[in-house]
This record gives C-alpha cells, sequence and structure tokens, in this order.
C-alpha cells in the first residue's frame, strides 16, 4: 500500500469570536460555545481562497517530502468552496508550485470529505505504478449565511499530502474504507451562495451514521481495536459530534484531544479531519497508529488506518506546524470578517 | 483594459506565480523582468526563480488604489530586495502597518492579486508577508 512522504497545514491569521457574532445575531454566546463546543474560528484574508489556502499547505507538504515538485503525477483538490464553478483549482495549484505539465489533476467535491477521498485516488494510481507521487488536498472557505447557526463554525484552512511509495513514507496508510449512502442532511444548489441543512437530521442519520459506520467497518475488516491506536481523528463539525462518536468507540480523551483542532479554530470543512491529522502527524512518533475517519454529506465517511515510521521525526521540523498556524492570530469585528467573506463591500 | 486581460496576464504567469528571473550569463547579475541588457553590457540571460526571501526596503499604506484594489484597501505595499539581488514591489499582507519595519525579512505567499469584474478571471500571484 502507499503511504504518505509529506504533509502541510495552513491556517488563515484572523478569526472571530462567538461573542462578536452572537452580539450580532442577538444569541446566548455562552450556550452557543457549550452547545457546539467551540469558542472562535478561522476566517480568510481578503485574498486568500481555496486556491491559496491549497498552494500554501501544498509548499510545507512538499518541504517535508522533500522532493522536487516535478516528480509529482497528480494534484487533487477536494473543497466545496471552489473559487470558479468551471475552471479548475488544481491546474492554478498545480502551476504556481511548478509541476510542469505531465502530471493529471481534478478537483473534486463531496462536501467535507472531497479531501479525504483524493487521498484514497491517490493510493490507487501509485499503488498501480502509473504515478510516483501525488498531492491530496482538502480546502475550503466555508460559506454560512448571515444569522444561520452555520456561522460560528464554517471556518477556513486546509491540509495537504503527498503520496508515495510505502518505503519511502512518514506513515504508511494500512487499510482504508468508505462507508456511503444518499442522505439529504446538507447540501448547495448550483448558484446558490449558501449552502442549507435539514436542522437535527445531520445528527443521527447523517454524521453519526457514517463515521460510526466507517469506524466499525475499518475495525472489523483490519480486526484492530480502538486501544491499538495512539490517536483517533474524526470528522469535526463542531466540537461535541467527534466528543459523542469517541465515547461510542470508547477512545479516550488522551487519544481524540491532539487532533481536535476545531475546538480552536472551527470547522474548516474538506479541511476538518486532514487538519485534526497534520496535528497528529505534527508530534506522533515512530511505530504510532493513527485511525481517522472525516465525513462529507450526502453522505459518506473514509477511513483510515496509518502507521508512523522511523522517517517522521526528521520530517516534523523541516516546516511550520500546524499549530504555528493556530497561535498566529488577528481578531476581527462582525462587520470585518462580513467584508473578508466579501458578503459587503 | 490591462489589468482585465485574461491572455495578457497569462502571458506573466511565470513571472507572477513562480517569482522567474533572469540571470545575466555573464555577470551572474539577477533581474525579476527581463532586461534587453544587463549593466555589464551582455544581451544573454537564463532562467532562474527567486527564493522568495528578501527584506523591506521602503513602505507605504496604500487608502486609495486602482478600482481592482479597491476591496483590498487599506493595504500596505513595500519595495523589497530579493536574496538573490533584484528589487521588487509588491504588497504585504496579514500585517499591519505599524509593525512594518525598513529592513524586516519578508517571504512569498500566493495570493488572490483581484478580480476582473463579476464574471471574469480570478489573478492570482505572489505577495509577501513578514517572515513566520
Amino acid at each position: 500500500m502507499a503511504g504518505i512522504i509529506g504533509w502541510g497545514a495552513y491556517i488563515p491569521k484572523y478569526r472571530i469570536t462567538a461573542e462578536e457574532i452572537a452580539l450580532v445575531n442577538n444569541d446566548n454566546a455562552n450556550a452557543i460555545k457549550a452547545g457546539l463546543g467551540l469558542t472562535e474560528k478561522s476566517v480568510p484574508g481578503k485574498d486568500e481562497d481555496t486556491i491559496t489556502i491549497s498552494h500554501a499547505a501544498t509548499k510545507n507538504a512538499i518541504l517535508r517530502a522533500g522532493i522536487k515538485t516535478k516528480e509529482i503525477g497528480s494534484i487533487y483538490i477536494g473543497s466545496e468552496s471552489h473559487p470558479y464553478a468551471v475552471k479548475p483549482s488544481s491546474s492554478i495549484v498545480g502551476d504556481a508550485i511548478d509541476l510542469g505539465n505531465d502530471y493529471m489533476a481534478v478537483d473534486t467535491e463531496f462536501a467535507c470529505k472531497a479531501g479525504s477521498a483524493t487521498i484514497q485516488f491517490n493510493m490507487g494510481f501509485v499503488d498501480s505504478k502509473m504515478i510516483n507521487y501525488g498531492l491530496s488536498i482538502g480546502a475550503d472557505t466555508s460559506q454560512a449565511e448571515p444569522g444561520n447557526a452555520l456561522e460560528y463554525s464554517a471556518a477556513a484552512g486546509g491540509a495537504a499530502f503527498v503520496i508515495g511509495k510505502n518505503e519511502e513514507a512518514i506513515a504508511t496508510i494500512d487499510y482504508t474504507c468508505s462507508f456511503t449512502s444518499d442522505t439529504p442532511d446538507f447540501w448547495r444548489r448550483a448558484m446558490q451562495p449558501y449552502p442549507s441543512h435539514a436542522g437535527r437530521f445531520t445528527g443521527e442519520p447523517a454524521y453519526f451514521k457514517h463515521v460510526v459506520g466507517a469506524t466499525k467497518m475499518i475495525l472489523e475488516k483490519t480486526k484492530m481495536e480502538m486501544k491499538d491506536f495512539k490517536y483517533v481523528v474524526f470528522h469535526m463539525p463542531n466540537g461535541k459530534f467527534p466528543e459523542r462518536v469517541a465515547k461510542i468507540f470508547g477512545v479516550t480523551k488522551e487519544q481524540l484531544e491532539p487532533g481536535l483542532i476545531v475546538k480552536k479554530i472551527g470547522n474548516t470543512y474538506s479541511g476538518s479531519a486532514l487538519l485534526g491529522l497534520t496535528c497528529v502527524l505534527d508530534i506522533a512518533k515512530p511505530g504510532d497508529k493513527i485511525l481517522m475517519t472525516s465525513y462529507g454529506s450526502g453522505s459518506g465517511s473514509d477511513s483510515f488506518i496509518l502507521t508512523c515510521t522511523e522517517k517522521i521525526v526528521g520530517a516534523q521540523k523541516k516546516a511550520l506546524t500546524t499549530q504555528d498556524y493556530v497561535d498566529r492570530k488577528e481578531y476581527l469585528t462582525y462587520s470585518k470578517y462580513r467584508k473578508h467573506m466579501e458578503t459587503i463591500h | 483594459m490591462f489589468r482585465e486581460s485574461p491572455i495578457i496576464r497569462w502571458r506573466n504567469y511565470s513571472d507572477r506565480y513562480k517569482l522567474s528571473g533572469h540571470k545575466c550569463t555573464k555577470c551572474g547579475a539577477n533581474y525579476f523582468e527581463k532586461k534587453g541588457m544587463c549593466v555589464c553590457g551582455n544581451l544573454i540571460f537564463s532562467e532562474m526563480f527567486f527564493s522568495g526571501n528578501g527584506k523591506i526596503v521602503s513602505f507605504t499604506k496604500i487608502h486609495s488604489g486602482p478600482s481592482v484594489f479597491e476591496e483590498q484597501s487599506p493595504y500596505c505595499v513595500a519595495i523589497i530586495d530579493l536574496e538573490e539581488g533584484a528589487r521588487i514591489t509588491a504588497q504585504i499582507v496579514d500585517c499591519k502597518y505599524d509593525e512594518l519595519k525598513i529592513g524586516l525579512g519578508v517571504e512569498a505567499v500566493f495570493r488572490k492579486l483581484y478580480k476582473s469584474g463579476e464574471k471574469g478571471i480570478i489573478h492570482y500571484g505572489t505577495k509577501f508577508r513578514l517572515k513566520l
């Protein structure tokens, strides 16, 4: 099987607190924070979007991989906020990092799991020897309608991974599987600026069914148990949902907390579970096993089991860590936040 | 019109996206944009890429810029000496004007430059931020 050769994170500098949003929406900030399990979220700069975030994360991933960009044979970007409806984000990032012309590229969309699915694509291409290295990216500048509950969590950020042969991996990908169904929990129609959701239906029949389903599936297929893993990452639409899944499986606080980045930056959609993974890779030691399950509305979950190798130690310091980006922040007022999101001009 | 043409901008992608430059094959001087002749008199150049690291030589804050940059106003612009020798003018992002000082180290980032209206191309390119 293929493995991760390099990883990179990027989170924009700007933040807005739940208090600031609650003030405008006449909500109780303490109730919101307790209900969602988060206190603030990241906001893109006025000149940042999925393409620039993908580029920044990719630069870090390539630094850690220590390879030449022209050795990369594919680039796939998963997002639900690609800047163009027609014109790929992947070719722009590919050109900007100097991949040349000999590479495969496409943008993917499957709500918040569009990025994790691209890791599966590249595993197939590497294992079939069609490419030596592939880039898998998940990034978003997620949208939320003013006054909607999503305003408190819809954030910006992304993660990139260089996928290559197991022998060169900082973490081998030992197994992956997906749990998929047609579930109408969250959607955004063509030409619509903001997504719609089915309220509480986004919980049990959607997020929980798929995240629990995929996680159970991978444990059964690999005959592994939760205690085998040093770190566990679940998709993070808010701070509460992954904690409930952790409780179902008996995942400890020590296993879950290192990847629970949602509490610091909100839900980065296609970047969410992947940024949880970069948090963990930043601190993992050789031999550590990691379980990650993403979730995308509509609906599906991708589960992965990884084992860190000796190579991870040298790679960790080659680029900025996820925590470096978490710590770099400047708070915005609500009106400036809306200007950053281009709701007002 | 010049700023809105996708074709004219496309011709500069290598400069704007990757900071590609031109090295004099005789004296080794680097230029960000190609010159007809090097200061040493040589007419032949080879392609090179700048690392994106540099230092601020001077800076200012633009409150009322060209219409395509209105959404980003106010913004900071600096003259930067790149590590490899060329001098460039570019936006400095993710910092307040008060944080800027002559001599501070900066690094290149890939950002949106501007949009050609609501239907046109989104133009991307290199800006700089204070070195992290």
